[in-house]
């Protein structure tokens, strides 16, 4: 169903629906396989805000595969905006110096598939959308790593108008939500593949 | 001589046992699919259901990816400096007290992004088996030595001109479950970032001339074989030094970028 997006989306995205087609081809990508455990997790990766931080809040949950087993060996990273819904420009996204928010985290799994992070509430971005988390997944089996973000199941009036979410199949729109548990935490669990398959994104212009 | 089958890179074993034969068989014909298929014509990445790589099967999504036009804060990218890195990071063979075991090597290249535009400032990490082939993890049974003064971690910020530079040892090739007999081309892994959210990237280095990338599933899991080519580094002489190491060079291209990362380092204003 050809609409005003795409049209948007050719003026935003010049290579939308062409991938690589100007110059330089793309390196493809490789899963991170199983044994990245030493290398990518570092000091409070996990912690964008140190616990207990007034106004922070707790984002976790468990990595599942198509049979609802536990994916122990994936790699979640976090990447979002501050309170108050703006990027992030600060140097140093693996420093954690206890002051600075720099809106990037990265998490193993724990063996029963679970994560965890540390963080603050982004504030909603533009006019009329809702505030949301970008999620990365990498994984051994997984071959090119998956996008999603995490919306917050308490924002109601924001997601009920935000577009991206109102372009999401109705059925499927609930696996980008955080629940919100009560005490600051919010749960989000990511399936992979199967009965309540999270949705993951597409981005115009990037290749797949 | 069985406890050579170890419990690598896979933590299920392979439920039935295909040998590399017919891996090779089911490789072909999934080489044969995409290049009838019109649209896996043009794609860069693999294809995340690729059954010749068992781990694929449950993994994968089965619905198609749901377009996002990216907002203000997937235009941008975690930023990284040197406050995150130190020097010594990019020299994986002075990490312990002595000398590493094996194959002294110096890789390098730039980190572009689809228009050919240097990726400045931004982390590059790898990591690696050691000569042996074998990981400093402890999930990794494969019974080679490991090595007191390598653990296989680097990291380093891209240059001006997107140019990163690291010293490391050549790792080993190394068994895996994922079938009969199944062993894996030498390879480094790579992490990287751009400067859009979009732009992230985890590859795999490869060496000319292995004669392992015909069997290896994950190599092949790339359908075009020009686009497979592209990970593999090339052999420069003019990158190896004089009676120190063998030198090898390897670009990385990221996707298309919209917006080029302008600021100097010390416009810093945290």
């Amino acid at each position: 169903m050809p609409d005003d997006r795409d049209q948007i989306i050719a003026e935003h995205h010049p290579a939308a629906g062409e991938p690589a087609a100007s110059g330089f081809a793309q390196t493809p990508s490789q899963t991170v396989g199983p044994f990245f455990g030493y290398a990518l997790p570092y000091a409070d990766g996990p912690s964008l805000v140190p616990p207990r931080t007034p106004g922070s809040i707790r984002l976790h949950g468990t990595v599942l595969d198509g049979a609802g087993d536990p994916v122990p060996d994936a790699l979640i990273e976090l990447w979002q905006a501050d309170a108050d819904g703006r990027p992030v420009a600060v140097r140093g996204s693996l420093a954690r110096d206890g002051f600075t928010f720099t809106g990037f985290g990265r998490a193993a799994v724990d063996g029963g598939g679970h994560y965890s992070f540390s963080t603050l509430k982004p504030g909603p971005g533009r006019a009329g959308r809702a505030p949301f988390v970008l999620i990365t997944v990498f994984a051994r089996g997984l071959l090119h790593h998956l996008f999603t973000r995490a919306y917050f199941d308490d924002e109601i009036g924001l997601n009920g108008i935000d577009p991206f979410l109102a372009s999401v199949e109705e059925d499927r729109r609930s696996t980008l939500l955080a629940h919100h548990e009560g005490g600051g935490s919010y749960r989000f669990d990511i399936r992979l593949q199967g009965d309540g398959e999270t949705v993951f994104l597409q981005y115009p212009g990037i290749a797949r | 001589m069985t406890n050579l089958i170890t419990q690598q890179e896979e933590a299920e074993p392979a439920v039935a046992i295909d040998d590399q034969r017919g891996i090779g068989a089911e490789i072909a014909d999934l080489h044969a699919r995409a290049a009838a298929d019109p649209s896996a014509q043009g794609r860069q990445h693999p294809d995340r259901a690729f059954s010749a790589y068992r781990s694929t099967a449950l993994r994968h999504p089965t619905h198609e990816l749901v377009r996002a036009d990216p907002e203000e804060i997937e235009l941008t990218s975690p930023a990284f400096g040197h406050t995150d890195v130190a020097t010594e990071e990019s020299d994986l063979t002075i990490q312990h007290s002595g000398e590493p075991l094996g194959e002294r090597i110096v890789v390098t290249g730039r980190v572009l992004d689809g228009e050919g535009r240097p990726v400045r400032g931004q982390l590059l990490e790898i990591w690696q088996a050691n000569a042996a082939g074998r990981y400093v993890h402890k999930r990794d049974q494969h019974p080679a030595p490991l090595d007191p003064n390598f653990t296989g971690v680097g990291r380093v910020i891209t240059g001006e001109d997107g140019s990163y530079r690291l010293t490391t040892i050549k790792p080993g090739a190394y068994p895996w479950r994922n079938h009969r007999n199944a062993w894996r081309p030498a390879h480094i892994h790579f992490s990287l970032f751009g400067s859009e959210f979009t732009q992230r990237l985890v590859t795999q280095m490869y060496f000319p001339g292995d004669r392992l990338f015909p069997l290896d599933p994950i190599f092949q899991s790339i359908a075009d074989p020009k686009a497979r080519e592209r990970l593999i580094a090339d052999y420069d002489h003019d990158v190896t030094s004089p009676e120190w190491a063998l030198g090898y060079r390897w670009d990385i291209v990221l996707t298309g970028s919209r917006a080029t990362w302008m600021e100097p380092e010390d416009a810093d204003h945290a």
